[in-house]
């Protein structure tokens, strides 16, 4: 799952830390030692489900009151809620 | 179903969540179905039956929403069980009916190709077919059925003739000679394989399916203000205050003729049949006591109503994204939002909706508090004691005080339930990382009103006949108690204070003396154990008995000149928190799985309830309303 995403000269940027109106491309789903409660497969698997794909273009749409947290996401043509901390296992360019 | 070659037909209903699964089977089977649970398990069933244009007479199961086969709860188990021909009990289905969103196609078909995996005959139903026509969605339906090598139909659930091809398809299918089974050669999805069907899902999009240039921006700008920080909170706010309102005042003309028709009618028993048991069973025991739990319909109808509408429309799940964090900090999930908010109707289907929280540890939490959420059925208790003890009057020009009241016992039951939950979480399991909250928020749409009527049909069926049947077997009970031993002959005394519930409740009396509770009270709150509206039919029948016919009609006056307002406070105190619904313990001790956390639930609800009604009374008394 350990890809490398240092070619291209852009540097990574985690969704989990993205903030309102971030817009990227999934570049990879990290979800190894991603604090989650989830296991990092079980986590990657829900993700892909929800439409988190390499290639997917990400919007960030709106913050949550509290620590800016979950946020919602455009992930192509769908809107998808997330807390951050899952969320830092998406990889976006 | 004149000839032979009409076999019935087993049709299941598959789709991921907001793929308006539920109204395409109300728009098949109407008001033919019927909601139950599957054995052994507490997930609802729903199945119901329709018969298409040949004549064909078809069984259709609406099988829980789910975006893979994976199984991660209880329900999406069920899904994949039934699919795969393998639950027990369950009819193997002939045809599965996979339901797709078309505004909103990659999701579903990357189930699609793992449900062909199963080798189940598969039908793919492109619903919403309208609104992704308006929204500039084209679809290459031929195209479409041959790279996902599945028949696809389109359809509209909410408009009428919008499931005709549905159904003509249907009977092609059943008169097709049917197909060698093919062997299912699903297994769980790796990860690799997920994000291979994934991107083999979007090819074939790309291939047969325009989306439009400009998306929906409709959703976009009512987002802007709906999932705002601080207004999306103050909407939020507001909508469960007209809510409430709504419950309270709307309600009250409907509620006033149905207690009037019933007045009427056990009026009508008492003057055509002789004095005597049969004469007063029928009046005090089956008349006035189910008809003051019936009273309650249009409470209930608008609850509904207002849950399923807004369900629909799409702002349930913004609900849950607002109240996340804020529900996290006190140790729940976003998820238990819409459990918790069914919980306001009824706590059962609340507790059993805790099924979307996959994580236990999150759902027992939200299945201890769920009953602290104020129920339905104590909209009897309450409505009875706040109109016999609060004046309705305007504060600040526009509010009713008796509204307000409602509203603030609303409110000490959620508050109550945050902080039971911050509790449990402190003590319990305080060295635990929270589950995730992932959620898709649909597209807002526009409720489809044929589909909500139905279900809160469903609902009010339901309801009344839990009222028919639970409630009336309580409201005999009670009566009986009330009613005997006879007292002797030429007494002048009231003949329940010579019963059996007299008995009674003397004996508890003394436990709920310091509550400010008199003895009609304890005998009261017993059969409120049934289900806790019953407790305003058993003071009714009390003091029906105690005082006749008047006393019936009139019984909220009658508990004013009985009752302190001190009395009546704690009264309303206690049935915050009062476990008193013998069908929540039960169905707690179903979906936990042990009487262990139904035992806890009932003692600390019942500890809270007396420490709550002791404080209140005491209060009272000391501010002079005893």
């Amino acid at each position: 799952m350990t890809k490398n995403h240092h070619k291209g000269g852009k540097h990574p940027i985690l969704l989990g830390n993205a903030r309102r109106g971030f817009r990227g491309i999934v570049h990879a789903i990290e979800s190894d030692g991603v604090a989650s409660a989830l296991h990092p497969v079980e986590l990657e698997s829900r993700l892909i489900e929800l439409g988190f794909v390499e290639g997917a273009r990400i919007e960030v749409l709106h913050e949550g009151i509290i620590g800016r947290d979950p946020i919602a996401v455009r992930v192509d043509n769908i809107t998808i809620a997330v807390r951050r901390r899952e969320a830092m296992a998406v990889v976006l360019m | 179903m004149s000839t032979i070659d009409l076999r019935p037909l087993n049709l299941a209903l598959v789709g991921t969540p907001n793929s308006g699964k539920t109204s395409l089977f109300n728009a098949l089977t109407g008001s033919r179905q019927k909601v139950a649970n599957y054995p052994g398990v507490t997930v609802e069933r729903k199945a119901g039956v329709f018969t298409t244009p040949d004549g064909r007479s078809v069984t259709l199961v609406d099988l829980p929403g789910t975006y893979s086969l994976r199984g991660r709860s209880p329900d999406e188990d069920i899904t994949r069980d039934i699919v795969l021909g393998r639950f027990p009990g369950e009819a193997v289905p002939d045809l599965v009916l996979c339901v797709a969103d078309t505004t909103n196609l990659r999701l579903t078909f990357r189930l699609v190709l793992e449900l062909k995996a199963t080798g189940r005959p598969l039908m793919l139903v492109l619903n919403m077919y309208d609104i992704a026509l308006r929204r500039g969605v084209t679809v290459d339906v031929e195209r479409l059925s041959a790279a996902l090598g599945v028949p696809v139909v389109t359809s509209i659930a909410v408009r009428k003739g919008g499931i005709a091809d549905l159904l003509k398809r249907t009977d092609e299918f059943a008169a097709r000679a049917p197909a060698a089974l093919i062997e299912s050669s699903w297994k769980p999805l790796s990860v690799a394989e997920l994000r291979a069907t994934q991107r083999q899902a979007d090819r074939i999009i790309a291939d047969c399916v325009s989306l439009p240039s400009r998306p929906d921006t409709m959703t976009a700008r009512i987002d802007a203000v709906v999932l705002h920080p601080v207004a999306g909170l103050v909407l939020l706010i507001a909508v469960l205050f007209v809510m409430f309102q709504a419950v309270f005042s709307w309600a009250q003309p409907i509620m006033e003729i149905l207690a009037a028709g019933f007045a009427t009618l056990g009026q009508f028993v008492h003057d055509t049949l002789p004095e005597g048991l049969l004469q007063s069973f029928l009046q005090n025991g089956v008349i006035s006591g189910v008809g003051s739990v019936i009273v309650f319909l249009p409470q209930i109808v608008i609850i509904f109503l207002v849950i399923l509408l807004l369900e629909d429309f799409g702002y349930m799940a913004r609900a849950a994204f607002l109240m996340d964090r804020i529900m996290g900090g006190a140790g729940l999930h976003g998820r238990a939002f819409i459990p918790l908010l069914s919980s306001f109707a009824c706590a059962i289907p609340g507790i059993m909706a805790t099924r979307v929280i996959d994580n236990r540890r999150d759902r027992l939490t939200t299945i201890l508090i769920a009953p602290l959420m104020t129920c339905s059925a104590r909209i009897p208790v309450y409505t009875l004691i706040i109109s016999a003890f609060i004046p309705s009057e305007q504060v600040w020009g526009w509010v009713n005080l008796q509204g307000l009241v409602m509203f603030g016992l609303y409110t000490a039951g959620i508050v109550s339930a945050l902080a039971v939950s911050f509790l449990v979480k402190f003590f319990l399991w305080r060295d635990y990382e929270p589950a995730p909250f992932m959620l898709e928020l649909p597209d807002y749409k526009l409720p489809r009103l044929r589909s909500i009527a139905i279900g809160v049909y469903t609902r009010a069926k339901m309801f009344l006949q839990r009222a028919g049947t639970t409630i009336f077997s309580m409201m005999v009970l009670i009566w009986f108690l009330a009613s005997f031993p006879r007292p002797p002959a030429g007494t002048t005394e009231p003949a329940i204070n010579f019963s059996l519930a007299s008995i009674i409740g003397h004996a508890i009396e003394p436990l709920l003396a310091p509550l400010g509770f008199n003895w009609q009270i304890a005998v009261a709150l017993i059969p409120g154990m049934a289900a806790r509206e019953v407790a305003v039919a058993a003071l009714g029948t009390v003091y029906a008995i105690e005082g006749g016919k008047e006393a019936a009609e009139q019984i909220g006056q009658l508990l004013a000149t009985k009752w302190s307002l001190a009395t009546a406070l704690s009264l309303l105190a206690w049935y915050i928190f009062a476990p008193q619904c013998a069908s929540t313990l039960a169905v707690i001790r179903r979906e936990t799985g042990s009487w262990r956390w139904m035992a806890v639930t009932f003692a600390y609800m019942f500890a809270l309830a007396y420490l709550a009604s002791l404080i209140t009374y005491k209060i009272a008394v000391a501010l002079g309303a005893g």
